[in-house]
């Protein structure tokens, strides 16, 4: 589209406006990527040194049994929590969208303002909340003198993370569908309340289609976000030790490989599968997602 | 100044922006409620926090969360042993924070603008790769770049100083997506070419024609920049060790963890006051700022 906006012809000029960005990028972009490339390819050992071993880390790594289940902990975590986060986001959307709520900003600002709070901050204050002995979920249990499960135990800790991203992120997700439903001409409500249309309907088959790449943008931001997920699980590791585990997710694995392991090559592998997997996840979900339209 | 931006948010999508949109519908006291569900779950751990943060390490176990303590608020005193614990440590972090988010942000934001506009009102050779580059690198998660970045600037001998939380910062590919589709629609063609007409240097109509044109974009995009630069947590985690350089967020996870290490300082209360000390600011700019990036987002999301 670029091109038909500019009938001028091609010159260097333009490198000058884009030359800064690229450099910069190449250096905490592409080089990292390279250099990661380079490392998963040796393997440093006690005796004999650093020596280049091939693709022995990537057979390492896929038959890692603490890999994979991190690979699965995260995947359930995408399942589960993205959906419920992204439902929540849209019926908001839609509903302050409607027109119909009363004191529509104070709710669009007041729902979105999680995401300026920082992820540890976040993850502080709900470790808090969470906590059986001086937090929210201890002092109802002595008002009413129940146990209600605790939220930290290793059987809740995921489902008790998931609620922490989706705080943070239902309201950043809301505003990007809002965003979306707001470029809707009136003139297509118009034409379908002639019509006979009722709100479901008009939601069915004029919003809910317009905001389709919205919808796959969300998508594909929130399965990168959760295969990155770190903040959270690390944070939460302070107060439930025995829940979260060196290898909790891929990106918990990976760190914990190079900062207490010092296992900086197989780190690295561990770094790229992940990120090969997400990319293909996430171009899959923009293909199917673009596709049917 | 409302024109300019309201403007792009409009573009080719709305017959009027002075028309008001659906006078039709009535308000709804259900839907309100039902949305209000939504409402309380995300205020209620704000709520909780600025309760909490008037209540002393005793209060923080004795009295109920959600309210306060009878009889002692200790907002003040808690806000002073905040700023003064550990020789003031609060305090440095504060400026470090502030310092990396003036110069990460501003210059992330420089540099998504800058390269945003020659994306947009150039024709350069190489400039389809440039594109594909920086979209594939969207996808790439960039928390598994860390460790790696980590290494490669060891190696530069660049941890642990300022440069290793700041560089990482400058580049935002959503921030570069942005102003480019801002440009698009902002500013028109024929303007540029009427100025070089008129015999203007290149970087003389973008500083003195553009950006004032690409205002709600780059408060958007700067805005963006800064949250994400504010509450980076794993790049200062793993690149610093001298606490001197932390941000606020890795040293209130300091503090907090300092309770779980035997003989640590239980500072619950400070962790607590120090968290609500480092949303405000943010909170405060997006609440003020509100009109600007709402529309500059919108004009981001017009295109998809």
């Amino acid at each position: 589209m670029a091109d038909i906006a500019v009938p001028r012809r091609r010159s260097w000029t333009g490198w000058r406006f884009v030359g800064p960005f690229m450099a910069v990028f190449a250096l905490v972009f592409l080089a990292p990527i390279v250099y990661s490339i380079y490392l998963s390819l040796f393997k440093n050992r006690l005796i004999g040194g650093n020596s280049f071993v091939g693709l022995d880390n990537y057979q390492q790594a896929l038959t890692d049994p603490n890999f994979w289940s991190s690979v699965g902990r995260v995947s359930i975590f995408l399942v589960v929590q993205v959906p419920i986060m992204l439902f929540i986001a849209l019926l908001v959307a839609l509903a302050i969208d409607s027109g119909r709520l009363y004191g529509k900003s104070f709710f669009r600002i007041s729902i979105f303002l999680p995401y300026a709070v920082p992820a540890v901050v976040a993850t502080l204050m709900w470790g808090f909340i969470y906590g059986t002995q001086f937090g929210l979920v201890g002092n109802i249990n002595d008002a009413f003198n129940i146990t209600l499960p605790d939220p930290l135990s290793p059987s809740l800790i995921l489902t008790s993370i998931g609620n922490i991203v989706t705080w943070e992120f239902v309201g950043y997700n809301m505003l990007i569908f809002y965003s979306a439903l707001r470029t809707i001409p009136t003139t297509l409500y118009e034409s379908a309340e002639i019509d006979g249309a009722g709100e479901l309907r008009i939601i069915r088959s004029i919003k809910l289609p317009a905001i389709r790449g919205a919808l796959v943008i969300a998508t594909i931001f929130s399965i990168i976000g959760s295969f990155q997920l770190f903040n959270e699980p690390s944070i939460l590791q302070n107060v439930a030790p025995n829940a979260i585990t060196t290898y909790f997710t891929p990106n918990l694995y990976a760190y914990s490989l190079s900062f207490s392991g010092q296992q900086y090559n197989y780190s690295a592998t561990v770094a790229i599968v992940m990120g090969v997997i997400t990319m293909v996840i996430a171009y899959v979900v923009q293909l199917r997602g673009t596709k049917e339209s | 100044m409302t024109t300019m931006v309201t403007a792009p948010e409009r573009t080719g999508t709305h017959k009027s922006p002075l028309t008001p949109r659906k006078p039709r519908n009535r308000k709804s006291v259900v839907l309100t409620l039902v949305t209000g569900i939504a409402l309380i779950y995300s205020l209620i751990p704000l709520v909780w926090l600025l309760i909490n943060s008037t209540k002393t390490q005793d209060g923080l176990a004795s009295s109920f969360g959600l309210w306060f303590d009878d009889g002692h608020f200790a907002l003040w005193d808690n806000i002073r042993e905040t700023l003064t614990y550990n020789d003031g440590i609060f305090v440095r972090w504060l400026g470090n924070t502030l310092f990396y988010v003036i110069v990460g942000a501003g210059g992330a934001t420089f540099l998504a603008v800058l390269a945003g506009y020659g994306l947009a009102k150039f024709d350069f050779p190489g400039k389809k790769g440039v594109f594909a580059i920086v979209i594939g690198a969207v996808a790439v998660p960039g928390t598994a770049l860390a460790v790696p970045t980590f290494l490669m600037f060891s190696k530069m001998g660049l941890t642990n100083t300022p440069w290793a939380v700041i560089i990482p910062s400058l580049i935002t590919p959503f921030g570069l997506y942005l102003m480019w589709t801002f440009t698009e629609q902002a500013i028109p063609t024929e303007i540029i070419e009427a100025a070089r007409v008129d015999g203007a240097g290149e970087f003389r109509i973008f500083f003195r024609l553009a950006v004032p044109l690409l205002a709600p974009g780059i408060v958007t995009v700067l805005l963006f920049s800064m949250v994400a630069t504010w509450n980076n947590y794993f790049l200062p985690l793993i690149m610093l060790k001298d606490p001197d350089w932390y941000p606020l967020t890795v040293g209130l996870n300091a503090w907090n963890a300092q309770a779980q290490t035997a003989g640590g300082d239980v500072v619950f209360n400070l962790v607590i006051t120090g968290s609500m000390l480092t949303i405000l600011p943010l909170l405060a700019a997006f609440l003020l700022l509100q009109r600007y990036w709402q529309s500059g987002l919108a004009a981001g999301s017009v295109k998809e």
